[in-house]
């Protein structure tokens, strides 16, 4: 079906969920920490569609599906949050929104 | 342009068969490998192309100080991803990619950030240095474990079907997405709606 190991799939989705991982653990930006939180679901979903096709099971594709559709719920929801916040602490660096803190 | 050729090629070459006299039977499963299989260079070629790009980008949106530039990065790696999909056969996963991730979520993501009007990012004063080695350590720990479970199964992953198998078509999802997983279907459905109602409650303003 395809010349490609399975392997180069699950090794280049490894690397880019790592760079997502750095990205959330180091920015302050709450709206880029939100883009690479799409860019870990996002290797997920490589490494999911990878066995579905080889293993010839749809069931992959559908989870693919569910995870995108729940990225988009999480996107309208995550970005109201970040406007509302903006709003009432002018800032969205997450480092400056410590009301939690004791 | 690659992947632009290879669709519709794909979606050319049926067509000019049915349009001959000879009356040929359809294939029944039209996927890109059967147009182009048999040559692994070319196939590892276009892999190791996008691959470069993905990671490229992907790095490119952590380090970036401007959010639009970090915006535009992502876009660049859904598209990158789509083609990887491409790849993989999963013809229909590589369009919902496109329109869904780099069309939709990234309109709202530009819209916002253009709303909020931020500059770029300043750097902290005091405890940057901890925190983001901190963050890394942590990362390279993680990575450490994924790729040590990744050592560990790559002998017994699984190796391609023999022949070529529908997973990826359009056909193919839809009747399973419409039979076998119907109720998740319809739980989607619910998310979906939660959704709604909470972006519009959450990001209203309130006029007393």
């Amino acid at each position: 079906m395809n010349g490609i190991p399975l392997e180069y799939y699950l090794i280049l989705s490894a690397v880019i969920f790592l760079i997502g991982a750095i990205g959330v653990l180091t920015r302050r930006n709450a709206i880029i920490i939100f883009m690479c939180i799409e860019l870990m679901l996002n290797a997920v979903n490589l490494t999911l569609v990878g066995f579905s096709q080889y293993m010839g099971d749809s069931a992959g594709q559908i989870l693919v599906l569910m995870v995108m559709t729940v990225a988009a719920a999480e996107a309208a929801v995550g970005l109201a949050i970040v406007l509302s916040l903006f709003r009432n602490k002018e800032t969205i660096y997450l480092d400056e929104i410590n009301l939690l803190k004791w | 342009m690659f992947i632009v050729g290879s669709v519709s090629l794909a979606l050319s070459v049926p067509e000019l068969r049915g349009s001959n006299r000879v009356v040929l039977p359809v294939p029944e499963i039209r996927t890109l490998s059967l147009y182009f299989s048999d040559d692994m260079s070319f196939e590892l070629i276009f892999f190791l192309i996008l691959g470069v790009i993905g990671i490229g980008s992907a790095v490119a949106v952590v380090l970036m100080k401007n959010p639009i530039a970090s915006a535009m990065s992502l876009v660049i790696h859904f598209v990158a991803l789509a083609g990887l999909y491409l790849s993989l056969n999963a013809l229909f996963m590589a369009a919902i990619q496109v329109l869904v991730y780099a069309g939709a979520i990234m309109v709202l993501v530009v819209f916002v950030i253009m709303l909020l009007n931020l500059g770029t990012e300043q750097k902290l004063r005091e405890n940057l240095f901890s925190r983001q080695s901190l963050g890394i350590f942590l990362t390279l720990v993680f990575g450490g474990g994924i790729l040590f479970l990744l050592s560990r199964t790559l002998l017994e992953s699984p190796t391609a079907r023999e022949g070529v198998v529908d997973t990826g078509s359009v056909q193919a999802i839809g009747t399973a997405l419409f039979t076998d997983y119907v109720y998740p279907f319809e739980m989607v459905s619910l998310i979906l709606l939660a959704a709604v109602v909470g972006a519009v409650v959450l990001a209203k303003v309130r006029v007393d």
